[in-house]
């Protein structure tokens, strides 16, 4: 594999856009635009105070960049750039920003949550969302951008609206039976949504796209509940990753449990393959893929380290955070499902991987540590045989 | 007592009858009654009279009396003698027979105040192991009481071990329950608190704020500046917001959701379909592989058939009722048919194996007499398509042949042949010649090894005796002997005076030893021998004085 050259950005703020086609960096307060394939600028734009968040627009046409404590945004036009657009929050102050899936609304949350802003570019017209919750993931888009979950809090009690992103005409607001909200996220067909309780409880609740409550799933009480969630892109899994280590999946007929995945310090699965890189650092490749083999483990860039393969049983190198802490760092943080759903990544307890993601073909898989990054290809061959 | 009675009557020969009744009348347990007895014996014996006269008669006084006599002198009254009044008289003396009677009184007398005794001793003793007996009867009581009480106490301990056990192990399950709970409890409380510290910052960034801007008097507007508006993505132009356009999205959110579920119901209708296909697959083929073992099975053929048939009914009605999806009765059918026959299944191949074993145990038993006959009739068949296919195999040879042959004449055909082998035999020969080749590369490489390996010793013995003549020198050094080291280092072997690199000199040369070897090991086809010329030359430079002539001077 080669590297490029080294480019500066601030923030780590760099960003593809979503046609492939560009590359977005940020430098302090300048925006810069790169084309994919030569690196060559492209663009250069100012902006008017050092920039927190940039984020493309789905159409690749724009990007928007704000400026949290000056409680600013400006967008700019990648086929016009004299064109300009600035967005003055005002004294309520900017706390995050972002598109609207048509690429044409931006979305402001003022500061304290208090309200969202609505801007739309198209008529200058200013919508206000009152009582947004502030939660690990309060507002989530549908796949084909034309619903809007968001969730809100009221006199003590969770609630969800569902907004219609043509208009943004409020569709539908329910109550939901939390505790304490803490994220909600749409079913890759758009269909259900799926409303996950604060850690305190362990609840996941199932909502039709009409507001029905479809299922409710809560493993066990008392303990540290959910941690993560994610879906299958088919739509017919939620895979649930909670503290006590374990990563539960419901099937979308029943909202049953239909498997249940631990992370043991221990492994000694026959069908499980380890691979360990040496030389370097005794770091383990950390994912459990127990569904399937991996048959190969390839393509390293550092050279100066190999992985080999350990013979079972392996223990795993644990360090036991404080469970004293808040948010301890236990149980399942990150999942990841393959384009195919086939294969589940998961990242459980405190190691230093700080995101999984899959190729879109499925079949490899790639992790970024803070110092490393490891490619990991998964050889589909045998499975045929 | 009474048998006192009883066993002297028996000595005496006295008549019996008389003796019985005698005893017969004294048979009595307590001594009044015995006196009572006595009386009553003597009152009978004057009833009696009659029999005790028959004793004595007037015919046979003087046999009495000697008899009498007799009987006195043996209990030991000797003393006065019974004597007849006259010789062969009918008379008595008067005075010893009243003696002898007063003595008999007395010895009667005597023996009744023993025998009195003799009760009344009799009588305690009878009472006292009455007494005993009794205790002893109670004291056995107390002993059962007391065995059973303390089996019973052993009981009551065991079961309050046990109860101890069950309490303890309780108390352990509640322990860890404890510290669970108590370890989540301390969980849920550090994050209730960092839940609530960070509520507090917020309110307290809240309250800083709002207190700035009721002090801030300029009031920032929250505007957009925009150059110019832009279309919309799409393209299409915004609508009105109306009713209409709030029904239609309804109606969009409602079709969305039940193509969705219509989706989901297609792609479970499929599945069900394939799935009752494969279950009907099944069922044929269980059918299929009961049905011909009818005739095998003796009792189950009726059970077979009826099954059979009930089976080809229910394929029928199902197959019919298949169209009908939403059956549950078809469905129920369905599963039930396929249970049953599978339940049928599992039962044949059950027997199956038990016929089996029983075979297996047959053959054992019997050497092999019936399979014996299966093995030969296949040994045969396998024997013919041996043979089929050897023939087969030799016809092909043969045509192969043929068609090789007949497609050119002799001697083309010889030619051809020559050809053939002529460029096997250049091949081969050419192979041969980088064997041969190779071989002698290998010799060389050998023989260069092999000399490499002498000269390495030889040097390292060389090399070794540097060492110690170095050292010699130093140790020399040492003492007061300057003059002479430096007369003694004209020596060949002693040039290694060089005192502060003597490592990099032995780097150096092994360094030159190694790059010789390395030469050595291409297979050049010249000697190595001036290759490895020059590196002990250098060595020998080394070890001599003529080049290094400068290192004496350090000397």
């Amino acid at each position: 594999m080669n590297f490029s050259e080294l480019f500066k950005q601030s923030n780590q703020l760099c960003k593809v856009s979503p046609d492939g086609k560009y590359l977005a960096t940020c430098v302090q307060y300048r925006l810069v635009i790169r084309d994919v394939s030569t690196l060559q600028i492209l663009q250069l734009y100012t902006c008017l105070d050092q920039i927190t968040h940039m984020e493309w627009a789905s159409d690749s046409l724009f990007i928007l960049c704000a400026m949290y404590k000056r409680g600013l945004v400006q967008v700019w036009s990648l086929e016009q750039p004299d064109w300009h657009c600035k967005i003055d929050e005002g004294s309520i102050g900017l706390v995050s920003s972002r598109w609207s899936p048509d690429g044409r609304h931006i979305l402001n949350t003022t500061e304290f949550h208090l309200r969202i802003t609505v801007w739309s570019l198209c008529t200058k017209a200013v919508s206000y969302i009152k009582y947004p919750k502030a939660c690990q993931k309060g507002t989530d888009f549908s796949r084909d951008g034309c619903y809007m979950a968001l969730a809100e809090r009221r006199d003590c009690k969770d609630y969800v609206s569902v907004f219609v992103c043509d208009d943004w005409h409020l569709l539908r607001h329910f109550e939901t039976e939390t505790q304490d909200l803490a994220g909600l996220e749409w079913s890759p067909n758009g269909c259900v949504l799926a409303v996950w309780d604060s850690c305190l409880e362990y609840k996941v609740l199932l909502y039709s796209l009409d507001g029905r409550l479809l299922s409710t799933y809560s493993a066990y009480e008392w303990s540290l509940g959910v941690k993560s969630v994610t879906w299958s892109p088919s739509s017919q899994f939620l895979a649930i990753g909670s503290y006590d280590e374990k990563v539960r999946i419901l099937n979308h007929i029943t909202w049953k449990k239909i498997a249940q995945f631990d992370h043991p310090a221990t492994i000694n699965n026959a069908k499980a393959v380890v691979y360990k890189e040496v030389e370097r650092r005794t770091a383990v490749g950390s994912d459990d893929l127990s569904l399937h083999n991996i048959t190969i483990g390839t393509t390293l860039f550092n050279t100066q380290s190999k992985y080999e393969i350990c013979p079972l049983p392996v223990q795993i190198p644990v360090v036991k955070p404080d469970p004293d802490r808040a948010n301890p760092k236990i149980g399942v943080s990150t999942l990841a499902f393959s384009s195919d759903s086939r294969y589940l990544a998961t990242k459980n307890g405190g190691f230093q991987v700080q995101s999984l993601s899959w190729h879109g073909s499925g079949d490899s898989l790639i992790l970024l540590g803070k110092e490393q990054l490891c490619l990991c290809f998964m050889d589909t061959d045998q499975e045929d045989k | 007592m009474g048998e006192w009675w009883t066993a002297v009557p028996t000595e005496t020969s006295m008549g019996s009858y008389e003796i019985s009744s005698i005893s017969h009348v004294t048979m009595s347990p307590s001594r009044q009654n015995n006196l009572m007895s006595m009386y009553s014996s003597a009152g009978l014996s004057k009833s009696s009279y009659s029999v005790i006269s028959a004793f004595c008669t007037e015919d046979n006084i003087p046999q009495c009396i000697s008899y009498i006599s007799q009987e006195l002198a043996s209990l030991g009254l000797s003393s006065t003698c019974i004597k007849a009044s006259s010789p062969g008289g009918a008379g008595l003396d008067t005075v010893p027979a009243l003696n002898a009677m007063y003595e008999l009184l007395q010895i009667h007398r005597r023996n009744m105040c023993t025998l009195e005794e003799l009760e009344k001793e009799q009588l305690k003793k009878s009472n006292t192991l009455e007494q005993m007996q009794m205790s002893n009867s109670r004291l056995k009581d107390q002993l059962e009481l007391s065995i059973r009480e303390k089996s019973g106490l052993h009981e009551t301990e065991r079961q309050l071990h046990l109860k101890i056990k069950t309490l303890q192990s309780c108390l352990k399950t509640e322990k860890d329950e404890v510290q669970k709970l108590q370890s989540i409890i301390a969980s849920r409380a550090s994050q209730y608190s960092h839940d609530a510290k960070r509520k507090e910052r917020e309110a307290a960034k809240l309250k800083e704020r709002l207190s700035q801007l009721l002090v801030e008097r300029r009031d920032k507007k929250l505007a957009i500046d925009v150059l110019n508006s832009l279309g919309r993505s799409d393209g299409k132009r915004s609508h009105w917001k109306t009713t209409k356009v709030t029904a239609s999205h309804e109606d969009e959110m409602y079709k969305s959701l039940l193509s969705d579920y219509e989706e989901r119901q297609r792609a479970l209708m499929l599945e069900n379909t394939e799935l009752k296909k494969v279950l009907q697959q099944m069922k044929k083929e269980m059918i299929h592989i009961l049905s011909p073992c009818q005739p095998s099975t003796r009792g189950a053929t009726a059970e077979d058939s009826q099954a059979d048939s009930d089976g080809e009914e229910k394929a029928g009605d199902s197959s019919r009722e298949m169209l009908d999806q939403s059956c549950e009765h078809a469905r129920e059918q369905l599963t039930n048919s396929i249970r049953q026959q599978w339940r049928k299944l599992r039962s044949h191949v059950e027997k199956l194996d038990n016929q089996a074993s029983q075979v297996q145990n047959e053959m054992e038993s019997n050497n092999e007499v019936i399979p014996k006959e299966i093995h030969e009739d296949e040994m045969e068949k396998m024997r013919c398509e041996v043979q089929q296919c050897k023939e087969f195999i030799h016809t092909q040879q043969l045509l192969l042949q043929q068609q090789l042959n007949t497609s050119f004449d002799d001697e083309t055909a010889a030619l051809l042949n020559d050809c053939y082998t002529l460029e096997e035999k250049e091949r081969l020969k050419e192979e041969w010649k980088l064997f041969e080749e190779q071989k002698r590369n290998f010799e060389r490489e050998r023989k260069n090894f092999t000399e490499a390996a002498i000269r390495l010793g030889r040097e390292k013995k060389a090399f070794e005796e540097d060492c110690a003549s170095w050292l010699k020198n130093q140790f020399l050094n040492m003492t007061p002997f300057t003059d002479r080291r430096s007369c003694s280092s004209s020596d060949g072997q002693s040039a290694l005076s060089i005192r502060s690199e003597p490592e990099m000199r032995m780097s150096s040369t092994k360094a030159q030893l190694a790059k010789s070897l390395t030469y050595a090991t291409v297979s050049t086809p010249k000697p190595t021998q001036s290759a490895s010329v020059p590196s002990t030359a250098e060595l020998y430079r080394t070890l001599r004085l003529m080049p290094d002539s400068r290192y004496y001077l350090v000397t």
